[in-house]
């Protein structure tokens, strides 16, 4: 029996669950009381003061969201002395706040803007701080802007870089007047730790962290009658794109999607879900042929577990705190880049069309995928393998640009050569669904028989606690595979840098027995990505993952191997997995950094 | 190991690894140091597995955790209402004049940085001022030639 | 009509008394209610500038349920024109420790902690040796009680008992959300009992001379004795322990030039009172006796009419803007709107009304500040501008 709390609210008598805050209760209630530095994903800071609510009887006003509610409190959420003293700290904010709305980035979906459109803040008496700051733009950074004239100082980015990511990457410094968010010496964010996972990006309520945008690139090279324009798209995009529509989240829109790419004008509009099979393919034999050498030769050079490499935020991560484990890492690249490699070397050559021709865009519902777009390495097709990476909110951008009246549009099918997939290519885009896909496949490679899990679902690697673990015996395996009877495949998902610190640490200390792990970067995996819908929340991210969900399941072909493209490409092009050409092409080496 | 690498392993030894040990850590790296450099950072959050932002934020919040390099004695002058009333203006003319640096800046023989602070707690006795630990209360202009001269003697 | 309360000076805290040991051990003979209780009628309230009952701040403590607990004796003084605390710890700082083992053992702490502001490093080898006798004492008479001292790095703020705790478990000095309160949940999340260095002396005097002594002297609401640090245009700067409830205005007498204009109360954080409110006003905690009381951890200083007002607030805002933690919007946009407003002003920039906005968003400040620093700008802003109006326009 929970304890109850009585209590009104503006007068109204209420009963509250014991230990929530005046916030959640006023919520429970209807009552929506404003907030700036309050997250559902973070702890409470009860910085901004917004929030601030009068309890009769007490002489100072308390902040909603840091404040438990008590038997008999008497809660005012819009006495006159609150909305004065509300309006004054949006002034102040506004006082040292870049307030230039029309040439900024989150224009119309920023949560300042909200406020004091909410509140009719007409005038600015008090003295304008903003001009006479040296406040810096650092856009170095493939990936994110990080524009000091527009911060709130909420600090939601420092604790998402902390609490959510594990990453540190940006801290509070300084105090009194020179407090600022920073990173480490006040260095670029391209020149530390930052893994360019877009967390910030996500959680930030104003345009201080935005993604660094190429749409206009891309316009460019649209309307460029030379230029062969390619577009892949991610699995976590067509359940994300919706939301940026006016559509509720976790609404399914492949095929509009498809159609209004068509209509912006790319010449061909292909499937990252096909790679992400290719990729099942590759990873499935690297990871079987890894188990073989070091079970069977015991070979020391291998390392076990092997981890995924798909997540570009958590590639860099690994190299700048755990560098001596680089060789846990799958040498297979992402689908996005094995994707690129291909696009301009096999499809190229399939299309006749010269490889420097060719303009090879990804949209995808992250930022760090612009930075790993950029790595050095990523050039084996002998070109930029992937040359402009937009988030979901860029492709909303550009679909409201071109005037597209989305949810008119007819939906439509991808176009061939790379545009099939399976539903084990479609769940890459949700935390442990590289990890279904993967099992789904080398079971069946191994064994021969599929996966015995009803309907192929691999419910033990669902879900959305931060690390998942799951068991798979092998019996009776093929003759090839003998070595691997009876052993019980031993698995780990986990979602969130600050969950990878956890698998990492149980690898560093000997302790942990697995042999295959899966890490993606971001809360939920790609579907909470730094480049998807704002603003996020648990809640919305579990209705991303069932349409991730009931997107496999609808889809006929459910595991990576009977992908009919993917055998195509290897009949036609790759031969082998793990071949020489494959290793040419798709797989990548890693680089050790510094912690800091 | 450097110099800097074995001092804050020393340190870290004496008071932990813990977060709670950062300050006494960085109290003591700038003890010796006079300031903690961008070396000094990375190893303090590389010995004490604490990430660097950290580190940097948790020092630049404390005026006496110099980020900046500083020179071998640090002149704190104190600039609150009662020095203030008292001849700290003169007092600063009189160390400018002689040290020829502006405050927040170093000499260039790296002996003097001036910087300015806040009540440092001798207010019946004001002006007052520090160099390094050392407190120096009712320090007119004519004093504060004697003091400065008798650190200019000392040896770096 | 305003009492008038004859400056009455009293000597309990620097009285050089060498008994220690023997204080220490009576006391803890004692049942921990028992020594409560004894707080709790003696109404001592606390001496940094707050002023929250020390018995019931104590009594709460050892109420709270777990197996760790914490003494912190706050010595980051650092209110402009306060420097009694310096002077208690380098003159009779055994009277700190013994209060603050008396408090462990009341309360179920078995460790205590010094946070010694950075400013005040030179006392840190003196005071070393001092704990290292006492815990030997305390060893002897199986006192489990450990202190140590742990420095400040020059931050005003961590003087807020919460930054303080902060910046103790190596983080910035950022003030917490209260509640929960610090004798719930302090130091490392375990009740705390957070006192300032004077605080603690009261507590020793009480110990050895009991409550009745310490409650005969001063007024109601404000019992007891006060160390007030006097500074400015006076020709008596110094040290003082005076009976609290005295008027400003015999203070004044007994430690003006002779041309006092307005004395500031409580440092930087409290009020200005100007001349004609002298006889008006009375020094001590809540109170209905006399006109106006003030709340003080007993800074007094003294400005004669040669200083200019504008000035004096500059200072403070000056002070403020570079001390507040930055965390909360109110104090930190603030005290830099505050600043540059009377700058302002001054300047013609902006009208003289531009000071009743300014006074407003003062009030909006002290209900809004997450901490004592935003929520006390207030008190020297209204009272400066209020009663000097004119310095701050020409």
């Amino acid at each position: 029996m929970d304890k109850k709390v009585n209590m009104t609210i503006n007068g109204f008598p209420v009963e509250i669950k014991k230990g929530k805050t005046i916030l959640e209760a006023a919520e429970d209630e209807g009552i929506k009381i404003p907030t700036l530095c309050y997250h559902k994903d973070l702890c409470v800071a009860g910085n901004c003061r917004v929030c601030v609510v009068e309890v009769v009887g007490q002489k100072r006003l308390s902040a909603a969201c840091a404040t438990p509610c008590e038997d008999g409190m008497e809660i005012l959420t819009n006495s006159l002395k609150v909305r004065n003293s509300r309006k004054h700290i949006i002034e102040l904010i506004l006082a040292e706040h870049n307030s230039d709305c029309t040439k900024c980035y989150r224009n119309g979906n920023c949560e300042l803007q909200e406020l004091a459109s909410e509140y009719k803040i007409m005038t600015q008496d008090f003295i304008e701080l903003a001009p006479l700051k040296n406040y810096t733009i650092d856009m170095y950074s493939p990936s994110i802007i990080k524009d000091d004239s527009k911060c709130i100082r909420c600090q939601r980015c420092v604790r998402t870089c902390a609490e959510l990511q594990g990453v540190n990457a940006l801290t509070v410094a300084y105090k009194g007047d020179h407090m600022k968010i920073s990173t480490f010496f006040e260095k670029a964010m391209n020149d530390v730790v930052c893994t360019n996972c877009g967390q910030c990006v996500n959680h930030c309520p104003t345009g201080a962290l935005v993604e660094k945008t190429y749409i206009e690139e891309v316009w460019g090279a649209i309307s460029d009658p030379t230029k062969h324009v390619v577009v892949q798209t991610a699995p976590a995009v067509r359940v994300g794109l919706g939301e940026e529509m006016g559509m509720k989240p976790g609404e399914r829109v492949t095929g509009k999607m498809v159609t209004a790419l068509r209509r912006l004008g790319f010449d061909s509009v292909l499937d990252t879900d096909f790679t992400a099979d290719l990729t099942i393919v590759e990873e499935g034999t690297e990871l079987l042929t890894r188990l073989k050498k070091a079970l069977v030769e015991k070979d020391k050079s291998i390392k076990i577990p092997m981890i995924t490499s798909c997540s570009p935020g958590w590639i860099k991560y690994i190299e700048h705190l755990y560098p001596d484990h680089l060789d846990n890492l799958s040498t297979c690249k992402s689908p996005q880049q094995m994707f690129g490699a291909l696009a301009k070397t096999y499809y190229a050559k399939a299309r006749n069309i010269e490889p420097e021709d060719i303009v090879s865009v990804s949209i995808m519902p992250c930022t760090a995928k612009k930075y790993e777009a950029h790595r050095p390495e990523m050039h084996d097709s002998g070109y930029r393998d992937v040359d402009y990476v937009l988030t979901t909110r860029e492709l909303a951008i550009m679909v409201k640009q071109a005037g597209l009246d989305f949810d008119k549009l007819a939906p439509a099918k991808f176009d061939r050569l790379m545009g099939d997939s399976t539903g084990a290519g479609v769940i890459f885009g949700v935390t442990g669904g590289v990890m279904e896909a993967a099992l789904r496949t080398a079971y069946e490679l191994v064994t021969g028989r599929e996966v015995p899990f009803e309907n192929l679902n691999i419910k033990p690697v669902r879900g959305m606690e931060g690390v998942r673990k799951a068991t798979i015996k092998i019996e009776n395996p093929l003759e090839e595979w003998a070595f691997l009877d009876g052993v019980e495949l031993k698995c780990a998902v986990a979602h969130g840098l600050v969950n990878a610190k956890k698998i990492m640490d149980a690898i560093k200390a000997g302790e942990a027995d697995f042999h295959f792990v899966e890490i993606m970067a971001c809360p939920g995996g790609c579907l909470g990505g730094g480049g998807q819908p704002i603003p996020t929340n648990p809640e919305i991210r579990q209705k991303r993952a069932e349409a991730i969900y009931a997107e496999d399941a609808n889809l006929t072909i459910r595991k990576s191997h009977e992908n009919p493209e993917v055998q195509k490409l290897y009949k036609d092009f790759l031969i082998n997995p793990l071949g020489e050409l494959s290793h040419q092409l798709l797989h990548t080496k890693y680089t050790k950094r510094e912690r800091f | 190991m450097n110099p800097i690498q074995s001092l804050i392993k020393d340190l870290a030894d004496q008071y932990g690894r813990k977060r709670e040990s950062l300050l006494p850590v960085m109290q003591g790296v700038v003890q010796r140091e006079k300031f903690l450099s961008e070396y000094a950072m990375v190893e303090i959050a590389r010995e004490m597995d604490i990430p660097a932002a950290e580190v940097f934020g948790t020092a630049t919040f404390y005026s006496f955790l110099e980020t900046k390099p500083a020179g071998k004695y640090i002149i704190r002058v104190c600039k609150t209402i009662t020095c203030a009333m008292k001849g700290k203006n003169q007092l600063m003319f009189a160390i400018q004049d002689m040290l020829k640096i502006k405050p927040g800046e170093t000499t260039p023989d790296k002996r003097f940085t001036l910087l300015e602070t806040n009540c440092l707690g001798w207010c019946h006795k004001a002006p007052a001022m520090l160099i390094n630990d050392e407190v120096y209360t009712e320090v007119s202009p004519e004093r504060v030639r004697e003091i400065l001269s008798k650190y200019m003697k000392e040896n770096i | 009509m305003a009492y008038s309360y004859q400056l009455k000076r009293v000597d309990f805290i620097f009285r050089n008394e060498n008994d220690w040991e023997k204080v220490l051990s009576a006391t803890i003979k004692k049942k921990p209610d028992e020594i409560i209780n004894e707080l709790i009628s003696s109404e001592l309230k606390g001496r940094g500038g707050a002023g929250f009952p020390t018995g019931l701040k104590w009594k709460l403590t050892s109420e709270a349920k777990a197996t760790t607990k914490y003494v912190i004796c706050n010595a980051d003084e650092g209110e402009p024109g306060t420097f009694k605390d310096r002077e208690i710890l380098s003159k009779v700082p055994y009277k700190v420790l013994t209060a603050m083992a008396v408090c462990g053992y009341v309360t179920g702490a078995k460790e205590g902690f010094i946070y010694l502001r950075g400013e005040y490093k030179f006392l840190e080898e003196e005071l070393n040796k001092v704990i290292d006798e006492f815990e030997y004492y305390c060893k002897e008479i199986n006192l489990d009680f450990k202190i140590k001292i742990f420095m400040g790095s020059g931050a005003y703020i961590c003087g807020e008992e919460t930054a303080l705790m902060e910046s103790m478990e190596g983080r910035r000095g950022e003030p917490r959300n209260k509640p929960p309160f610090p004798t719930q949940a302090g130091y490392r999340g375990m009740p705390t009992v957070v006192n300032n260095v004077e605080t603690l002396v009261h507590t020793w005097t009480i110990f050895k001379y009991g409550a009745k002594k310490f409650y005969d002297l001063g007024v109601q609401y404000s019992r007891g004795t006060k160390l007030f640090s006097v500074s400015g245009d006076t020709p008596k700067p110094g040290i003082y322990e005076l009976e609290l409830g005295m008027s400003l205005q015999d203070f004044v007498y007994e430690f003006g030039d002779g041309d006092t204009k307005a004395v500031q109360v409580g440092g930087a954080s409290g009020f200005l009172v100007p001349r004609k409110k002298f006889k008006d006003t009375a020094i001590g905690y809540e109170g209905k006796l006399v006109g106006i009381s003030l709340p003080t951890g007993g800074s007094m200083m003294l400005f004669n009419s040669s200083r200019s007002m504008f000035n004096v607030l500059d200072n403070y805002l000056e002070f403020f803007r570079e001390e507040s933690c930055g965390q909360c919007t109110p104090c930190r946009v603030g005290c830099q709107q505050l600043l540059l407003g009377i700058k302002a002003v001054k300047r013609g920039e902006k009208p003289a009304n531009y000071l009743d906005k300014l006074l407003k968003l003062t009030e909006t400040m002290q209900l809004t500040a997450k901490c004592g620093l935003g929520q006390s700008v207030a008190n020297s802003f209204s009272s400066i501008v209020g009663n000097f109006r004119e310095e701050m326009i020409y």
